[in-house]
């Protein structure tokens, strides 16, 4: 009976999936950016090697850095990983994410910037303090944001579980729902948002006064900056991968249907591939918008996260109105 | 007309004490005044107006402008110091002196006057020990706190070779701000970004700024007294390196205050080859600036577009002159390249090129929203106070300022191929980088221009080194703005250096890049915008350290 097994693999599957694929996504868009520039990569696994050659390195503690800075990378690392347990990234069977609702999943990341931001405070550097203090503003409107807008696909699924809300997504009847739309968009924003991406951070600048996330990791060095940095990476995986479960649910294995209809482990190939297919046009999206638009000015940013807050609303509107 | 400069200051201070000077070349004219006499020649000139605009190319400037103020050790002809000032209005260039005795080198500060004094003044006391009486903030300059209060290193008693010593507990009085909230950010000497070093500290409130200081001087390398060791030769090679990306500017600012000083005139054909070299460079400059305000928006795209386009003209330098940045290219007497038929055919075709590809990138600047929502009205420095402080350069231009050294102290062709200068009056991030898209396409329409006309003849003509005791100034347009060098030659081998044993050395090379004066309109531009938005102001004007530093 080695099917009792299924879950726990499909479970250890999709957390390496989590763990080892986030990396390449961000090597995968930042190649991207390089070819749209018209410049040559450093190649899709230089992350990789950004992360070995992290781990490899000593760490450089503040005399004053408390416990909070040495325990918050792997807070942070961990909590991620944990999201990344209870997206169903690849699978819907996936035993931990019936532990956990989307409320809970938006309060693990709200646990990873927490101590983040306090991180950024310890050392007492006016760097990090400004980027904590930054990190809460877009934090304070980015969260009541992406609730509403999650919440907008709960009112559709009747449901708040993930596994819930994607299995009613995508076995029902294909029907158009502007509700979804407009939550899907309120969504996209939100993800820039939180992922600092541009138009609201800027990931690859150096420039210590613009930083938002950068700012409260400038302290930290060698495994703890690669925690850090890892954990970074894997918030856009599960952003991408939360907006495909969300919104393109089609291809994730163990709902039935005809993509991916079996319930072991057979639809894993193909949840993979199209998991695959659908990040790589994610990261499209990504350089389509981070190499059209200009980083805002930082006082935009709630008007921005505040449009995404009133398109969340309309979804939820639209739904009591249309549907 | 010529007198008049002269009038402005014997009505003030008396014609008994007005002496018209004779030994300096390079300018409209020079005068020594008694040193109390000093600051009343300046205030005279700062509230004089100017009769008549200059051929409809520059505005009618009201009152002189201070250039240059430095300080000079004459001790080597038995005299003792001497501080200088160096005015401007229009296309005339005075310089009035004051000798000061040895033993008390004091003179009446000109900080009240011309704000731009404020540093010259505190430089001219750290480096040379001349002190400005009545000067509100005598805080070192350049010359670290670390350093001692009181070894002056451009004083003939100086030995160049002996490093200062460190001096313990040296503190810097910082401007400070107290309240509920505020908070004080230090950014630097050295930054993330391969840049060169600088402090800023901020005083904020929430992400308001309420002030910013600069300091500056970590890569202060001692280049004017180094150039006194040097000599004529290869103080050009000096001048070739004191900012390394107006290298051609300075050197020709140079070449040009030596051959002031020697009386000669440098070969023609030179003097075409050192304009087309030096708006090759204001080209390559300025589509490198213009992407790296875009990269500082995080608008990476035209960053590496605007690149590609300034690697392509560096290389081309390369093929046409034999150097990326055409350093050493320019020699007193004249230039060390010159270009065939052919060269000049390929260049005129490549500018061709350039220029549609430049125009293609243009669009698209002009055309993204998301980047003039973060360039327009950041960064403001309004025309009276650019006027007030005293900007040049681009960073003038884009403030109301219609200040231009090539057409203020023109050398050929500028007087035939006339510049047009661009000016506008918003003084923004958006006017300093829009100044730069204007120049990029004069700078190559000069150059079209330029090589249709070169005249034939020899590249270079023999430059003696100076007589003893004779003086040379010179101004150019460099692509930051006006570069000022002022060259003194020392009696006869007192301080020669290795190739002139039988000649007069350098007793005293003053160098004056735009950042000199420019670096203080940054602390004024960026009240009251907010801390992330420092970076792109600083981008916008893109000061040298070094040129400041020396």
């Amino acid at each position: 009976m080695t099917g009792q097994f299924y879950p726990a693999i499909i479970e250890g599957v999709q957390v390496a999936t989590v763990l080892l694929a986030a990396p390449l996504l961000v090597g995968w868009v930042r190649a991207l950016k390089c070819w749209s520039q018209g410049r040559s990569t450093a190649g899709l696994f230089q992350p990789y090697r950004d992360i070995l050659r992290l781990f490899s390195k000593d760490i450089v503690l503040a005399e004053n850095a408390s416990w909070v800075f040495r325990a918050a990378p792997y807070v942070v690392f961990g909590a991620t990983l944990m999201a990344g347990a209870i997206i169903p990234v690849i699978s819907v069977k996936a035993p931990l994410a019936a532990t956990a609702d989307v409320i809970a999943l938006v309060a693990l990341f709200a646990i990873a910037r927490f101590f983040t931001a306090l991180a950024g405070m310890d050392a007492g550097t006016a760097f990090g303090g400004m980027g904590s203090s930054r990190e809460m503003m877009v934090a304070s409107l980015a969260e009541p944001a992406l609730l509403m807008s999650v919440f907008t696909v709960s009112l559709v699924t009747r449901s708040t579980s993930i596994t819930e809300m994607v299995r009613v997504l995508s076995t029902g009847p294909f029907v158009l729902r502007p509700s979804l739309a407009f939550a899907f968009l309120s969504f996209a924003i939100i993800a820039m948002a939180e992922t600092g991406r541009v138009p609201v951070d800027n990931p690859s600048t150096h420039l210590e006064l613009t930083m938002i996330h950068e700012a409260m990791i400038l302290e930290y060095s060698g495994r703890h900056l690669a925690l850090m940095e890892w954990a970074g990476m894997m918030k856009l995986f599960l952003f991408s991968s939360l907006a495909i479960a969300l919104f393109f649910p089609w291809g994730i294995a163990g709902m039935g249907g005809w993509l991916a209809g079996t319930a072991g482990l057979a639809g894993l190939p193909a949840a993979f591939f199209f998991l695959a297919l659908k990040l790589a046009l994610a990261g499209v999206a990504i350089v389509f918008v981070e190499t059209g638009l200009a980083k805002m000015r930082i006082f935009r940013v709630p008007e921005f996260l505040g449009t995404a807050f009133i398109l969340a609303t309309l979804g939820m509107l639209s739904y009591f109105m249309l549907e | 007309m010529m007198n008049w400069p002269k009038e402005i200051i014997a009505s003030s201070i008396g014609n008994d004490n007005l002496r018209e000077l004779a030994r300096c070349g390079g300018v409209t004219a020079a005068y020594g005044v008694p040193r109390e006499f000093f600051a009343m020649a300046a205030k005279a000139l700062k509230g004089a107006g100017q009769p008549g605009g200059l051929a409809g190319q520059l505005a009618v400037l009201d009152g002189w402008r201070l250039a240059a103020e430095w300080a000079t050790d004459e001790t080597p002809f038995g005299r003792g110091f001497a501080v200088f000032a160096a005015y401007n209005s229009g296309t005339e260039y005075v310089i009035v002196k004051s000798d000061l005795p040895q033993d008390d080198p004091s003179f009446p500060s000109l900080a009240g006057i011309f704000t731009p004094a404020l540093r010259f003044e505190r430089q001219i006391q750290s480096l040379m020990g001349v002190s400005p009486e009545a000067h509100p903030d005598l805080r070192p300059w350049i010359k670290h706190e670390d350093w001692p209060w009181d070894v002056y290193p451009l004083r003939k008693s100086f030995d160049g070779k002996t490093p200062l010593k460190k001096v313990p507990g040296g503190d810097y009085p910082w401007a400070r701000a107290d309240g509920e909230g505020v908070y004080e950010i230090p950014v630097g000497p050295v930054h993330a970004g391969i840049i060169e070093p600088g402090h800023f500290r901020f005083q904020a409130v929430g992400e308001d700024i309420i002030n910013l200081e600069e300091k500056l001087g970590y890569v202060h390398k001692g280049i004017e007294k180094r150039f006194e060791s040097l000599g004529w030769i290869f103080g050009a090679r000096l001048a070739a390196r004191v900012s390394g990306d107006s290298t051609v500017a300075h050197s020709i600012a140079f070449s040009m205050a030596v051959e002031a000083a020697s009386m000669v005139a440098p070969a023609q054909r030179a003097l075409w080859m050192r304009a087309v070299m030096l708006e090759r460079e204001r080209i390559a400059n300025h589509l490198g600036d213009i992407g790296a305000i875009c990269n500082d928006t995080a608008f990476a795209f035209l960053h590496h577009q605007f690149s590609i386009l300034r690697e392509k003209v560096l290389r081309a330098n390369q093929r046409f002159f034999g150097h990326r940045l055409m350093m050493d290219r320019v020699l007193p007497g004249g230039a060390a390249v010159d270009m065939d038929k052919d060269a000049s055919e390929e260049m005129l075709k490549e500018i061709v090129w350039l220029s549609k590809e430049f125009e293609k990138l243009v669009v698209i600047y002009e055309d993204n929203p998301s980047l003039e929502d973060r360039v327009w009205g950041a960064g403001v420095l309004s025309p009276s106070v650019a006027k007030e402080l005293g900007t040049v350069g681009f960073v003038a231009r884009a403030s109301g300022q219609a200040l231009d050294a090539r057409v203020q102290n023109p050398f050929a062709p500028y007087d035939r191929i006339v510049p047009k200068v661009p000016v506008l009056t918003s003084g923004d991030v958006h006017a300093r980088a829009w100044v730069r898209v204007e120049e990029v396409r004069e700078s190559m329409r000069l150059i079209r221009e330029m090589l249709q006309d070169i005249p034939r003849g020899r590249l270079c003509v023999p430059c003696p080194a100076p007589r003893p005791g004779a003086e040379g100034f010179s101004a150019v347009e460099g692509w930051r703005g006006e570069i000022i060098y002022w060259v003194q030659a020392g009696p006869l081998s007192s301080t020669a250096g290795p190739l002139s044993s039988t000649d007069a050395g350098i007793n005293r090379c003053m160098v004056r890049d735009p950042s000199s004066v420019n670096w203080l309109a940054l602390e004024e531009a960026i009240l009251g915008n907010i801390v992330p938005d420092f970076p792109l102001c600083n981008k916008s004007f893109n000061q040298s350290y070094s040129g400041h530093d020396l």
